[in-house]
């Protein structure tokens, strides 16, 4: 009977790179600077390392596939490495590689790094990618804006919210993150905005202004992963250690079939649940201390705070208006700035969403650190409402 | 001929967009102030996913309403702008209407009068046919073509059963008159002077053939209740019918003020609009001009009282949109340069292999039906989409062009590459089960709301412009 991996494996050090429009830097260099900062803080040396898992979602764009670029740039000792892509979810999809290894024994010690290098493509927001022979032919001509705006449609039909009730909610968040990236230099943005700049702001896809979308960044985060006893025996004191790692994938009913209403992420609440459990969480609300989802747009960060059952459904705008997520909210959401201003190079950001996690739990947040944090948890999400790849992390104290 | 066979229903498509002639004078009377007298009304307008492929789809869907064309025999697409020279045009609109592959198609070209040779034709094979004529006509800008033309199609079912019409006769004459011509290495039609074909031309070839087609009936033209015949040039066909002996109240409007003249389509056009207004005895007469004449004369059966409504012509002329940016139509015929942005630039390929796979899926939107559960799904998988079932193979086909559909979630993109933005999309449920993300067409900029009843049209995709492709596929828009 399989147990899940709560407390089963540990962070050895983790690095994450400057995001932003890194013009001077190659996906290469990114992945140097991540991995440096990493390297230093688990204390090892690079031959201790012994699995990797590449994350990288648009190849194409900039280092190529497989795992040779990551062995090639970092010289790896010809060791596994694995590339993976998972959608956005990339960055959580190589860390649950390299701690899946760890956990079963397999080897000691591997490393998850993810990088993407957005800014050459001579035009903002995401690149245009194929998506297969077939759905190209069928797919509606969405883009990542278009299909997320849906969500705030069919939330107000069901909901029966103003829509201006709704942008002004929306606007909350965007300016919250606004904030806490002000504080983050490694964020991609650092200006603090006002509501009144997200309502006003040029529309990219209704109800989606400028503001309500995430940063367009190049980046690299990792992580180097190990067991409890073998980070102890590296002289690793304050463990952070993972609770839960949880992957839900959309099969077509969102789609094709069933009550999904267009409203909220089916996959989430699906993999929420499940973490919960693998961390023995019965009560969230109470338990979790921070949060860092996947606010690729405004309105993705509102209804995901309901699929992780922290606001109740159809009652985010009233906690995102209160404050509740605020860095001086009751559990802050996005304290490094979240994909809106910390950025959103696609293969990092699930890592980059776990470095902070890591960061606030040992103490070492600068600026943003919040009083004694217990337990992190990531809401990575690739693809779109309809059809996506939702993937959540718990970390924390190790045994608590 | 026998008296149950004739024509069996009509159908009409023009698009909904209507340029102001006004905007185009306004814009090019610089250049060619004669525009201004012509700058009245307004004509028909294709959008940038419509050719006449798309249009004839929609013309046929009208036609065969109520009405599934079991036992057909043959397709026939007549049209001077068909947007593949070689592929069958004809095939793409069989296949989108789920005809099978047990057909005879045709794709009629090269005249004017390719409807009405298409429809005379079909006429004279007696089997069951379906005739769509269609034309999205491209001019160049100041041209009084640009002004003169409409985009649109038309549909006639032919056979054995109910007709509402039946032809009485028919006479063609083929003369090379060359008023007009495009050759295949050119874009653009290039005209001679208007009085010499009104002098020698529509004057003269017209009524020699209406001549010989009343003799060889014996009927005689005053008995004529609407006659149809195309053309724009002013005083034109008042004259022929006089000649003709036809009675001037009998000609009919040929919809120049709020359609023009949607070239080979246009006798067609007529006559689906003549055939909606006929009253059964009526005599209706069409003429098409071009290189000849073709003349038809048809007597309107009682049948034509209870045909199921069509939308027919004045259906297509009611769902209008009132266009007044004459750069949009520019942009929509690729007549200007317009940076599309670096978005545009996306290959997506074409594999034929996939396309000719998934011909039935993509091009006539057919879905499956679990025999199993009953879920209707779009596309289909190999294995059933409701969790509860998951059965595999247990799908039949399921078309879902006809489904009513409503709007659940939407947006208006202004990110995304569209040769009109923003590209409105979004997940459509379907009634009677089923759902999809389509992209949506013919919609007003801030009138979407969820719950908003759609309906599937047939549309262009995207151009694939590296290869000269044109990719259609099924598209949300407004029902009403």
């Amino acid at each position: 009977m399989a147990t899940g991996i709560r407390d089963k494996v540990a962070i050895l050090g983790m690095g994450c790179s400057k995001f932003g429009e890194r013009w001077d830097r190659n996906a290469e260099d990114l992945m140097v600077e991540a991995f440096e900062e990493c390297m230093q803080d688990a204390g090892i040396e690079r031959k201790q390392i012994e699995a990797a898992w590449f994350g990288t979602a648009i190849e194409e764009q900039h280092v190529g596939k497989s795992g040779v670029p990551l062995a090639m740039t970092l010289r790896l000792p010809y060791i596994p490495v694995t590339r993976v892509e998972n959608y956005c979810a990339t960055g959580t999809e190589a860390f649950r590689g390299a701690v899946y290894a760890v956990a079963s024994g397999a080897v000691d010690i591997a490393l998850a790094l993810g990088v993407e290098k957005l800014k050459d493509t001579g035009y903002g927001g995401l690149p245009q990618r194929g998506r297969g022979g077939l759905n190209n032919m069928y797919w509606a001509n969405i883009s990542a804006p278009g299909s997320f705006a849906q969500l705030a449609a069919a939330y107000r039909a069901k909901h029966r919210v103003d829509p201006k009730d709704l942008k002004r909610a929306m606007a909350h968040i965007s300016v919250k993150s606004h904030d806490n990236g002000s504080l983050n230099p490694k964020a991609h943005l650092r200006n603090k905005i006002t509501e009144d700049d997200v309502m006003n702001a040029p529309m990219i896809a209704d109800p989606l202004g400028l503001y309500d979308c995430c940063g367009v960044s190049d980046g690299s985060a990792c992580a180097i992963v190990t067991t409890p006893d073998i980070a102890r025996g590296l002289g690793k004191k304050e463990l952070v250690s993972v609770k839960a790692v949880q992957l839900a994938v959309s099969n077509g009913q969102e789609v094709q079939f069933g009550e999904w209403d267009g409203s909220y992420f089916a996959t989430t609440r699906v993999a929420a649940g499940r973490a919960y459990k693998e961390a023995g969480i019965a009560d969230p609300r109470k338990r979790i201390s921070m949060f860092d989802v996947h606010d690729c747009f405004s309105v993705t960060e509102l209804v995901t705070m309901e699929d992780l059952g922290i606001s109740q459904e159809g009652k985010a705008i009233g906690d995102v208006l209160d404050g509740f997520y605020d860095a001086s909210g009751k559990i802050p959401c996005q304290i490094d700035g979240g994909l809106k201003c910390f950025g959103h190079p696609i293969g990092a950001s699930g890592l980059r969403m776990i470095y902070e996690m890591y960061l606030q739990l040992t103490g070492r947040a600068g600026e943003r650190q919040r009083p004694d944090p217990v337990l992190g948890m990531t809401h990575n999400l690739g693809g779109f409402p309809s059809q996506n790849v939702s993937a959540i992390t718990i970390v924390g104290r190790h045994g608590a | 001929m026998a008296n149950d066979f004739g024509i069996l229903s009509y159908g009409a498509y023009l698009p909904r967009r209507r340029l102001q002639r006004k905007s185009i004078a306004a814009a090019n009377s610089w250049f060619a102030p004669g525009l201004r007298g012509l700058a009245k009304g307004e004509r028909a307008m294709a959008n940038w996913d419509e050719d006449a492929v798309t249009m004839a789809v929609e013309a046929a869907r009208d036609c065969v309403s109520g009405m599934p064309p079991a036992g057909l025999e043959q397709l026939i697409l007549a049209s001077t702008t068909h947007p593949f020279d070689d592929r069958q045009n004809a095939a793409i609109v069989a296949n989108a209407l789920h005809l099978g592959s047990a057909l005879r198609v045709l794709d009629v070209t090269g005249s004017q009068r390719a409807g009405t040779s298409a429809l005379i034709s079909a006429l004279a094979g007696g089997g069951k046919s379906l005739v769509a004529a269609a034309e999205h006509r491209l001019a160049k800008a100041a041209s009084p073509q640009e002004m003169h033309y409409g985009d649109g199609a038309a549909a006639l079912l032919v056979g054995s059963g109910k007709p509402i019409a039946r032809l009485i006769g028919s006479h063609s004459e083929t003369v090379d008159f060359v008023h007009q011509f495009r050759s295949s290495e050119r874009a653009h039609d290039y005209a001679w002077e208007e009085r010499w074909i009104r002098d020698e031309g529509y004057l003269k070839i017209v009524p020699a053939a209406l001549a010989a087609l009343f003799k060889a009936t014996g009927i005689a033209p005053a008995k004529v209740t609407h006659f149809c015949l195309p053309c724009t040039l002013p005083r034109v066909v008042p004259g022929v019918a006089k000649r003709a002996g036809i009675a001037e109240v009998a000609v009919r409007d040929n919809l120049a003020a709020v359609c023009g003249d949607t070239g080979a389509a246009h006798a067609l056009v007529m006559l689906a609009h003549a055939l909606a207004q006929a009253k059964p005895g009526d005599l209706i007469a069409v003429a098409a001009f071009g290189q000849g004449c073709d003349a038809l004369l048809f007597e309107v059966t009682d049948a034509v009282a209870t045909l199921p409504p069509r939308v027919g012509v004045d259906g297509a002329l009611a769902r209008r949109k009132e266009e007044t940016n004459y750069l949009r139509f520019l942009a929509f015929n690729d007549h200007i340069a317009l940076e599309r942005g670096m978005r545009a630039e996306a290959d997506k390929g074409t594999p034929l292999t996939t396309l000719y796979r998934n011909r039935d899926m993509v091009t006539g939107l057919v879905g499956g039906r679990c025999r199993n559960c009953g879920t209707l799904q779009f596309p289909r998988g190999r294995y059933c989409v409701n969790p509860e079932c998951n059965a595999l193979d247990s799908q039949d086909d399921q078309p879902f062009s006809e489904a009513s559909a409503k709007v659940m979630s939407y947006t208006a993109d202004a990110l995304t590459y569209s040769a009109d933005p923003p590209a409105y999309y979004g997940m459509v449920e379907f009634d009677a089960g089923g759902r999809m993300m389509a992209d949506f067409t013919d919609v007003d900029e801030g009138k979407v709301e969820v719950g908003m009843p759609m309906r599937m049209m047939f549309r262009i995709k995207e151009h694939d412009t590296a290869r000269g492709f044109v990719r259609y596929f099924w598209k949300a828009a407004p029902s009403v």
